[in-house]
């Protein structure tokens, strides 16, 4: 019971029409083609590009595919096909059991009617019968977390009490195969971590389409990847961890921002110890240190100042920082250029770091120590991944520790 | 457990798999249908102070203005047999349940364009719960019928208990109109706009709020075999005890109109992807 196959889906393609007008005549030709000629025409007319181009995989229940992409990559046009909002345009899909989408919440609310009024509404929409509501209705109104405000009009909820109300609807659905994109992007931690609790308890009944663009979830929900590039499949994997990693190699790096107030200019950056380089972005094994030189020059009235890095990740999260005063550096401008050297050990897991470098003023270095104005932020300064790490994790930063048994 | 395949045709599919999945599909709309009629009425009526006045105040107003037109003498209208008052009333009453019946499965589809798109549920939902709402409205204005009856007079025959079977056929034969207009009216607007100018027009080509002349000029004709005209005057005829005229008609409009549900129906489920796909 446990390893059926609940998606099939072989050689699956959709086409889209960019221009609207364009759009609707196909629409228009559709609808009536069929009654007076008889079945569509394959491949692309002007205009139209494939959304989705020739998609297959299999999921067993208790498996989770994350689907990954970049805006546009063809997801959420996946999705509706699995879904069975709309028809492939090529290929079959064959879907077992009862589907629950975890798509829009809080579909059917009418504002004017109270949350326990929409509870009925959002959860008929979903599938739900009156019975099983009337079953589940304490559950839903305690998992909701809204309490008194449960008998007042939905239109006074604030929106995250909207989408909790939502979700707490929609996680009383028990289906056999589960459709989520992008729910968790709202609401906040403590209803994420409960969204994300009560998602793990369905993954093992379940087999579920993971759609999201916080990695972090992914490699932490889902047993396969899929990256998904212009419709295509362009890399699978039962390693999540690579999926993710072939996934931030397709980002371009972001425009690199300079600011501050001028008085510090670097040059002659150099990046040493990589293994590779691929559009701008550096390769580090992680037995290999982050070492960078460049010159700093300083204009001449900033009398001390204050070197950093700081390390942030793929979702620009600041993850990690390393600084001359860390460190016990004392830095006087007493040159008109600096030779600066900086290695710093690589803790970092296999994911894509981009360093932001900043250079302070320093008004004082005795305890405490006191920064002046900005002088130069340069983000983007490098942008590396990391390769060779022997168990490939989600979490930024790897620590390495000392070991004892006894 | 249930199994869903979807493929890019159909060819394969025979009628009779496709009808009795149509029907359990709208079997089991049911619940949802009944839950968002009674969203909708609740949230109609929560937040307006008239009500149920709603519903049958433009035919009233529309009927008010009539009478007051042949009051005035400003128009000549030829005797139909039953108080002027009392046979504009019913008219205009009548044809706002037809002209509702034609515009409310686009409405309904319409209004829930957003949740098309997004959710997988049986559409039959929508389209029933457009007929309950139709249902709860007719009887509102039935009963401002039975009162207009009972105010003028009237004394109608056995074929009162027909009335609602007309009135029924009526709804459906609105129904199917506007059903069949629907997949085209969610990807052109265009079509949402001239359903509600095409009623007005019709509803002059009928006898609704004038008799229908006994001469045979063109025009005449055309309201005479309206199929518009075959139901409002059908209608009035059954409530008020005047003599059918059009039996033999009426029977056949209701089978084409039950043939031709079937086939709109079979269409709008069919379009439904396509509109997905094209409006997101």
């Amino acid at each position: 019971m446990n390893k059926e196959v609940l998606i099939k889906v072989e050689g699956v393609s959709k086409k889209y029409c960019k221009d609207l007008k364009k759009s609707l005549q196909y629409g228009l030709y559709d609808l009536f083609k069929p009654v007076f000629f008889g079945s569509k025409k394959k491949g692309l007319r002007n205009h139209e590009f494939w959304a989705v181009k020739e998609v297959s995989f299999e999921l067993k229940r208790g498996e989770c595919l994350g689907l990954i992409g970049h805006n546009g990559a063809g997801k959420s046009t996946l999705l509706k096909m699995l879904n069975g909002l709309i028809k492939p345009d090529e290929g079959s899909i064959e879907m077992r059991g009862r589907v629950g989408a975890l798509i829009e919440l809080g579909a059917g609310f009418n504002p004017i009617l109270t949350g326990r009024e929409n509870i009925y509404n959002n959860g008929a929409i979903l599938g739900l019968s009156k019975k099983e509501i009337d079953n589940k209705i304490d559950k839903i109104i305690e998992f909701s977390e809204i309490g008194d405000f449960i008998d007042s009009p939905v239109q006074n909820y604030s929106s995250g009490m909207k989408v909790r109300l939502g979700f707490a609807v929609a996680s009383q659905m028990e289906p056999d195969i589960l459709i989520i994109d992008e729910v968790l992007a709202v609401g906040d931690v403590g209803f994420k971590i409960k969204c994300l609790n009560r998602i793990s308890e369905l993954l093992d009944r379940c087999a579920v389409i993971f759609v999201s663009h916080s990695m972090t979830q992914v490699a932490k929900v889902c047993t396969h990847g899929m990256l998904l590039d212009h419709g295509k499949t362009k890399y699978e994997s039962e390693q999540v961890q690579n999926v993710i990693t072939e996934y931030f190699k397709l980002f371009q790096n972001s425009e690199s921002s300079t600011q501050g107030t001028g008085q510090a200019s670097f040059s002659n950056l150099i990046v040493e110890n990589y293994s590779e380089k691929t559009d701008n972005r550096f390769v580090f094994q992680q037995s290999n240190d982050v070492k960078l030189n460049f010159e700093l020059t300083i204009s001449s009235e900033i009398k001390k100042f204050y070197v950093g890095l700081s390390f942030l990740d793929i979702e620009q999260k600041l993850v990690a920082v390393a600084n001359n005063v860390q460190d016990g550096i004392v830095l006087i401008n007493d040159k008109e250029k600096h030779h600066i050297s900086i290695s710093v050990p690589n803790l970092f897991s296999s994911l894509s770091y981009s360093v932001t470098l900043g250079v302070f003023e320093v008004k004082d270095y005795n305890d405490p120590v006191s920064l002046g104005k900005l002088l130069l932020r340069k983000s983007d300064f490098i942008s590396f991944i990391n390769q060779g790490v022997k168990l490939p994790s989600y979490t930024p930063i790897q620590l390495s520790a000392n070991w004892e048994f006894k | 457990m249930q199994i869903r395949v979807y493929k890019s045709d159909n060819s394969g599919v025979r009628l009779k798999d496709l009808l009795s999945e149509m029907f359990s599909d709208l079997k089991q709309s049911r619940d949802l249908a009944w839950r968002l009629t009674v969203r909708d009425f609740k949230g109609q009526y929560r937040q307006s102070l008239l009500g149920a006045f709603w519903a049958f105040i433009t035919p009233l107003m529309s009927a008010l203005v009539w009478i007051f037109l042949n009051a005035s003498g400003a128009v000549k209208i030829s005797d139909s047999g039953i108080p002027y008052p009392a046979y504009v009333l019913t008219g205009t009453l009548l044809w706002s349940i037809l002209s509702e019946s034609v515009m409310i499965p686009l409405k309904q589809t319409m209004g829930s364009k957003g949740i098309i798109g997004k959710i997988n549920f049986p559409k039959e939902a929508l389209l029933l719960s457009g007929l309950y709402k139709i249902g709860g409205n007719s009887l509102i204005k039935l009963c401002l019928m039975f009162a207009v009856i009972i105010i003028f007079g009237i004394t109608p025959d056995f074929r009162i208990i027909f009335i609602p079977l007309v009135i029924l056929g009526l709804i459906f034969f609105g129904f199917c109109a506007g059903l069949i207009l629907t997949p085209l009216g969610m990807l052109y607007n265009d079509v949402g706009r001239l359903i509600p100018m095409g009623m007005q027009f019709l509803m002059y080509l009928s006898p609704v709020v004038y008799s229908a002349s006994k001469n045979q000029g063109f025009l005449a004709k055309i309201v005479e075999w309206n199929p518009t005209s075959c139901l409002i005057v059908t209608a009035r005829e059954y409530m008020t005890g005047l003599e059918s005229s059009y039996n033999l008609y009426f029977t056949v409009l209701m089978i084409f109109t039950f043939i031709f549900l079937v086939f709109a129906w079979v269409f709008y489920r069919f379009s439904i992807p396509i509109i997905v796909e094209r409006n997101g």
